[in-house]
């Protein structure tokens, strides 16, 4: 076993400024790639994003983001991951008031 | 568009640029276009104050095992990341090391081992941590199997004739580590369902194990998944169109392609659509087989409104299911997060040119190592 594989790294080829970057994302899946990518294609200075899961038997994800007016990319992903953030904190709570206060059928279920 | 007779859908959802196409033999429009520089002149950046007017949670159905409700406003990735971390990635404990001292059952050890594996338990996963190496009373729950069948003595001819002649999943018995037995007093660990058989003996057969639980995840084996299912659907959707209604006397057939309740007839032989069960429509597309109601209706699912159906199997509650899910989905948020503030420290540290990802890259030969 080598030293622990960093959460996140930098792919070869990267613009200097991380204007356009790809970040290998370890142990992750399409879980949170498909979700983070939406959540950066929302960002209008994002000029491109996607990502993909290489190959099953590799537990990581890469992730390309390309901005526009040289912004850095590494800002755009910190941001997305805040918004997913406060994005479900939202849905939790409105989750959680559902639950707590609308009218809802309660049945019995034999198991 | 479709009769509002009865409004229990809102205006927002005859939206077409929320409706998702279903023909004959294909699905069209199913990819969200909203996103900035799609539509020139709209501003569909991301917005948590827009957000949190347009979503809308709602608790359909609640049973003790499963529960039903809707989500609606959220994109595809999104409610898919929570479907996907409810199945795989909520954790549960589950029996992973078995110790046979005795088993002259007809069922070989390794398959009574991968049925034990499989056995739901009752404990709380948020009190155990997982186990890196060492078990501990922190990590590891112990169960005992030891049952030996016999022969009942003077049984009756139609009564049972031996005792333990099936080993259930209410034989195991906990024995308590180090700190467990005051933790878990009040509720000791055991399967959430007693029933189980695990196998079957006759007289003079017996099993004698040690069965150590731990803490896992449903991505590493399906033994730890918390749920049965988790899964949702669209919210079904039927437009008639105006210019072209139903003919009278076919508006009994017509409504026959529909599943019960979802058109209604009046008298007179107009049809039109019950928004109020409009959800229970199977989408069958039995109306588009038949040529005389060509181009009389369309079918449609609405693209941001998922029905989530929930059933718990293990320690959950079905309710608590999907908070979990959230739960999860913010610590992997938070791992990233701090992986990307440590790599834009490491950057800026680098100064303003020099490549931050000359010293991460991949090897001379462009591979990426693995570890």
């Amino acid at each position: 076993m080598a030293q622990a594989t960093p959460k996140i790294r930098i792919l070869q080829g990267a613009e200097p400024d991380l204007s356009a970057a790809t970040y290998q994302i370890h142990d992750e899946s399409h879980t949170i790639g498909n979700a983070l990518r939406w959540m950066i294609m929302k960002n209008p200075k994002v000029e491109f994003c996607g990502y993909s899961a290489p190959h099953p038997s590799e537990n990581h994800i890469n992730m390309r983001i390309q901005m526009y007016d040289g912004l850095s990319s590494l800002t755009a992903l910190l941001e997305a991951l805040k918004n997913l953030d406060d994005l479900c904190v939202t849905i939790d709570e409105a989750y959680t008031h559902s639950m707590q206060n609308d009218q809802y059928e309660r049945w019995d279920e034999k198991s | 568009m479709a009769s509002s007779s009865s409004s229990h859908l809102p205006a927002s959802v005859f939206n077409p640029r929320r409706h998702v196409g279903v023909h004959a033999e294909r699905v069209s429009d199913v990819a969200s276009t909203e996103f900035p520089g799609h539509y020139p002149g709209e501003d569909h950046s991301w917005s948590l104050a827009k957000f949190k007017e347009t979503l809308k949670v709602s608790v359909k159905r609640l049973s003790q095992r499963s529960v039903e409700f809707d989500l609606v406003g959220v994109d595809a990735s999104i409610a898919n990341a929570f479907r996907r971390i409810m199945l795989s990635e909520v954790p549960t404990l589950a029996i992973e090391d078995v110790f046979v001292f005795n088993n002259t059952s007809v069922i070989h050890d390794e398959v009574l081992s991968h049925r034990l594996g499989l056995i739901p338990i009752n404990v709380d996963p948020r009190l155990f941590e997982f186990r890196q190496d060492i078990p501990l009373d922190r990590n590891t729950l112990v169960f005992r199997l030891n049952v030996t069948c016999e022969r009942i003595k003077k049984a009756s001819k139609d009564g049972p004739q031996y005792i333990n002649e099936y080993v259930r999943s209410g034989d195991l018995e906990w024995v308590p580590q180090g700190e467990q037995e005051s933790v878990f007093a009040s509720n000791p660990p055991a399967a959430t369902n007693k029933d189980i058989v695990l196998a079957k003996l006759r007289p003079g057969q017996t099993i004698e194990m040690e069965l150590h639980a731990i803490k896992g995840v449903g991505k590493e084996h399906a033994k730890w998944s918390p749920v049965a299912t988790a899964s949702y659907r669209l919210h079904p959707l039927i437009l008639l169109n105006p210019s072209k209604p139903v003919p009278p006397h076919l508006a009994q057939k017509f409504a026959s392609c529909f599943s019960p309740g979802v058109v209604k007839v009046s008298p007179d032989g107009q049809v039109s659509i019950d928004e109020r069960h409009l959800r229970k429509e199977t989408m069958s597309r039995e109306v588009l087989r038949h040529k005389e109601f060509e181009g009389c209706v369309e079918l449609k699912r609405i693209r941001d409104w998922f029905i989530f159906s929930v059933e718990s199997e293990g320690p959950y509650t079905p309710e608590s299911l999907f908070p979990e899910s959230i739960k999860v989905m913010r610590g992997k948020i938070a791992s990233i997060r701090e992986a990307a503030e440590a790599l834009l420290a490491d950057s800026q540290d680098l100064g303003s040119g020099s490549a931050p990802a000359a010293s991460a890259g991949p090897d001379a030969d462009g591979d990426v190592e693995m570890a």
